[in-house]
């Protein structure tokens, strides 16, 4: 199969900074003294604790329980004792109830977690609730429940899986590493999910600028003689979109305001698929991934294999530290990633990376109006009209906003990054987006 | 807490152009013209220049400071209408006229509708048009010889523009080719017609009269190309504009009958190089979707033709532009792109 364009319409070349981490083979920081387990880490009903203060947990051991289909439990990271169930700072923003463990230095191993002979011929639905018990979501910043993905709905059947291993934010590199370092386990987990799915087809997405993974993982495909096409993309922001992915590698277009399965579609990041063998093949939960601490501000850039729950300045002390400069803390990449106010906020199941910016990389200009140069039209993978949309809201003309697809909007900040005139579109967006919902909501009552 | 960190919504790296990095390129981008105003015109080219934009700029600050706004003439916009607005007027106009062009660009054309970025019609053509109205001789008979050519680009006539003979000469072709009384008038035309078209060598290094920002081609290309370089201009208003012209006056503009048209003559006279170049490709006053500058640009392109062979005027690019920027909210609105994924629902 000849892939003609794999590309998208639109996007961005924002400088990509991976040299600062991409060599750095993966190290284990070590234990924590302590974690901090929020019962939100992924998009959904939160999990509700299944320990009191005062219990000793083991690593693995589930501390709070799914609530319903769309939602994940979480498990202690570390063996210890629960010291406290509080409301604590949480990287995605507000303040979470999390189950904090004191470790006791132990680590000592849940007994559920152990290899699972002839893992890949069990049921399909009891591989399913593997992956809901062993508490997985998407790890590529969004934190969708991965089994939820996984049960389409069966007049949707998937016909092409496609594995996320574009890893388009600029600086970031805990995918590429993971596909040099954990190849196998990659594939095995896309060979489980293909089965769990009964797809045929099945594409690896990966950017031209990571060579070796894109070798690697094409000579090992071909030992393995996997019915998967390894296909290398074109480096451009947000590749590594969803909708961006499937209409580069398929051509297909997901409907706005639908999802990846309306064309028979489904994408899963790197990171979940090594996630999802773990869990299959020895009931490992997550509590355990690769974040990358990096940026200018950040005096020795690495990739890391953390705890859940470690708080991220463990990670950057480990990494020798934040230089006098760094006015900014990003929890993952510096175009869609949060900006953090304290690093005592842990690492989740979506931090995919840390990056510390400096003072001359994180100016933050103030905005000047608008000369329609329209470089943010021409840079929406959306198709949108970001300088309009961004002028309706500001004036609180919401119902206009929502005619123009202001929910359609994927806050990449492509429209952000190019404006010469500093205006913060997305900011005005994630607003817009909240009210023309409430509005819509209140319309619907 | 020891460490204060900076928190504000993604994305947290922006691309480094700005506005004044935009609008000083664009100042250097008609610095090669400027210097061949002086060079084909004189230094009282390069004081109209001058003048204009003190005048521009002057206006801008004084009005800024005035209503107690930010003074905003840093961003280099007003040097760019000063500029447009000297380019726009022949070389013999007194001092005050250039002043008064830029001043009445920005005092009524950009600061009433909110500056820069909401006036709806490009302010240096606005200048150009009040300048026209007002004082529609000085802005319209053209005496200065440019060095080393003549007025018309031809050395047989040397009393007009290459324009402005051209519709004289096709005016008497057109009315009296079969009034035996005018032959000679007729005949001596023809050849004036047939000279003019062959002064493409003139007309492309500017050796020609005209306003003095608006002769020389190659001048002003290669301000575009570096525009276009850096990308602060696209080329689908200019090569649309451009285009429209060209076919249209190959089809019409001839003296024997439909497609006897000289359109290489049409896109090289007048100021319609540095129109599609320079004025309707403002970022500001154009249209923001890739069809609507097709649009935009083959609107602009019409209006030039209708107005260079039927209308009053010799040349038409500064209307054709200032009335197409006047719709430019309504081909926004028509031509909003379809919304990634977007299936039309009925």
């Amino acid at each position: 199969m000849v892939f003609k364009k794999l590309t998208f319409k639109g996007g961005v070349h924002p400088p990509e900074h991976k040299e600062l981490a991409e060599e750095k083979a993966i190290e284990v920081l070590p234990l924590p003294d302590y974690v901090i387990i929020p019962v939100q880490q992924h998009l959904g009903a939160p999990a509700e604790p299944i320990v009191n203060v005062g219990d000793e947990v083991k690593t693995g051991d589930k501390v709070c329980e799914a609530k319903g289909f769309v939602s994940v439990p979480s498990h202690a990271s570390i063996s210890g004792k629960v010291s406290a169930i509080e409301k604590r700072p949480h990287p995605v923003g507000g303040e979470v109830i999390s189950i904090i463990i004191e470790s006791d230095g132990n680590d000592q191993l849940s007994p559920s977690i152990k290899p699972i002979t002839n893992y890949f011929d069990q049921d399909v639905e009891e591989m399913k609730k593997q992956i809901q018990n062993a508490g997985l979501a998407g790890m590529g910043g969004a934190a969708f429940p991965t089994h939820v993905k996984l049960s389409p709905p069966t007049d949707k059947p998937i016909d092409t899986f496609i594995l996320n291993g574009v890893e388009c934010e600029p600086f970031l590199t805990a995918d590429h590493r993971l596909m040099l370092e954990r190849p196998n386990d990659i594939l095995e987990g896309v060979r489980i999910i293909m089965k769990v799915l009964n797809c045929k087809r099945g594409y690896i997405g990966i950017e031209k600028n990571k060579p070796d993974a894109i070798a690697l993982i094409q000579q090992l495909v071909n030992e393995s003689g996997n019915q998967l096409t390894v296909v290398p993309l074109n480096v451009k922001y947000p590749q590594g979109a969803e909708k961006q992915l499937i209409k580069a590698i398929t051509n297909r277009k997901v409907p706005a305001g639908g999802l990846p399965m309306d064309v028979a579609c489904l994408v899963h990041n790197v990171g979940t698929a090594k996630a999802v063998y773990d869990a299959v093949s020895s009931n490992k939960p997550l509590y355990e991934r690769v974040v990358t601490v990096t940026g200018k501000g950040i005096k020795e850039p690495k990739n890391l294999l953390v705890r859940i729950g470690t708080p991220f300045q463990n990670l950057v002390d480990f990494c020798g530290g934040t230089t006098e400069d760094t006015i900014k803390i990003i929890n993952g990449g510096p175009m869609m990633g949060i900006a953090q106010y304290t690093l005592e906020v842990p690492v989740t199941k979506g931090t995919s990376g840390i990056l510390a910016l400096t003072k001359q990389e994180a100016k933050l200009s103030e905005p000047e109006p608008c000369i329609r140069c329209a470089r943010c039209v021409d840079a929406c993978p959306m198709t949108l009209l970001p300088n309009t949309l961004a002028r309706l809201i500001e004036y609180k003309m919401f119902d206009e906003a929502h005619k123009l697809g202001v929910l359609d909007c994927i806050e990449c900040g492509a429209c952000a990054f190019v404006c010469p005139s500093k205006i913060r579109h997305v900011h005005h967006f994630k607003y817009g987006k909240l009210e023309v919902t409430k509005m819509l909501k209140s319309k619907a009552a | 807490m020891e460490n204060k960190f900076f928190v504000s919504s993604s994305p947290h790296i922006t691309d480094k152009d700005s506005i004044p990095k935009i609008m000083y390129s664009v100042v250097i981008s008609l610095i090669p013209a400027a210097i061949g105003a002086i060079y084909f015109f004189g230094i009282q080219a390069g004081w109209i220049i001058l003048l204009a934009i003190i005048s521009a700029v002057v206006t801008e600050a004084g009005l800024q400071k005035l209503m107690k706004k930010s003074i905003q003439v840093k961003d280099g916009s007003a040097i760019v209408t000063g500029i447009l607005v000297a380019f726009n007027v022949p070389a013999e106009v007194p001092w005050w006229i250039p002043v008064i062009g830029s001043a009445f660009a920005i005092a009524i054309g950009k600061i009433p509708f909110g500056g820069l970025g909401y006036n709806p019609m490009n302010p240096a053509l606005l200048g150009r048009a009040f300048l026209l109205a007002s004082w529609p001789t000085r802005m319209t008979i053209f005496q200065t010889v440019p060095r080393g050519g003549t007025l018309s680009g031809i050395d047989a006539i040397t009393s007009a523009t290459p324009l402005n003979l051209f519709k004289q000469q096709r005016d008497i072709i057109l009315n009296f080719t079969n009034d035996p009384a005018m032959t000679d008038k007729v005949e001596s035309a023809q050849v004036a017609l047939s000279q003019l078209y062959d002064s493409y060598v003139n007309l492309f290094w500017g050796r020609i009269g005209g306003c003095i920002g608006e002769t020389s081609v190659i001048l002003l290309l290669i301000g575009a190309v570096y525009l276009l370089y850096k990308r602060y201009i696209g080329l689908r208003i200019p090569l649309s504009y451009i285009g429209t012209v060209a076919i249209l006056s190959w089809i019409f503009s001839g003296t024997e009958g439909l497609f006897s048209g000289d359109p290489l003559f049409h896109v090289l006279a007048g100021g319609l190089i540095l129109g599609a170049f320079y004025m309707a490709t403002d970022m500001v006053t154009s249209p923001v979707t890739s069809a609507g500058r097709y649009i935009f640009g083959i609107g602009c392109g019409v209006i030039t033709v209708v107005i260079r062979l039927v209308g009053g005027y010799p040349e038409g690019v500064s209307y054709s532009i200032l009335l197409m920027n006047l719709t430019v909210p309504l081909i926004d609105r028509y031509t909003k792109p379809k919304t990634f994924g977007k299936v039309n629902k009925k």
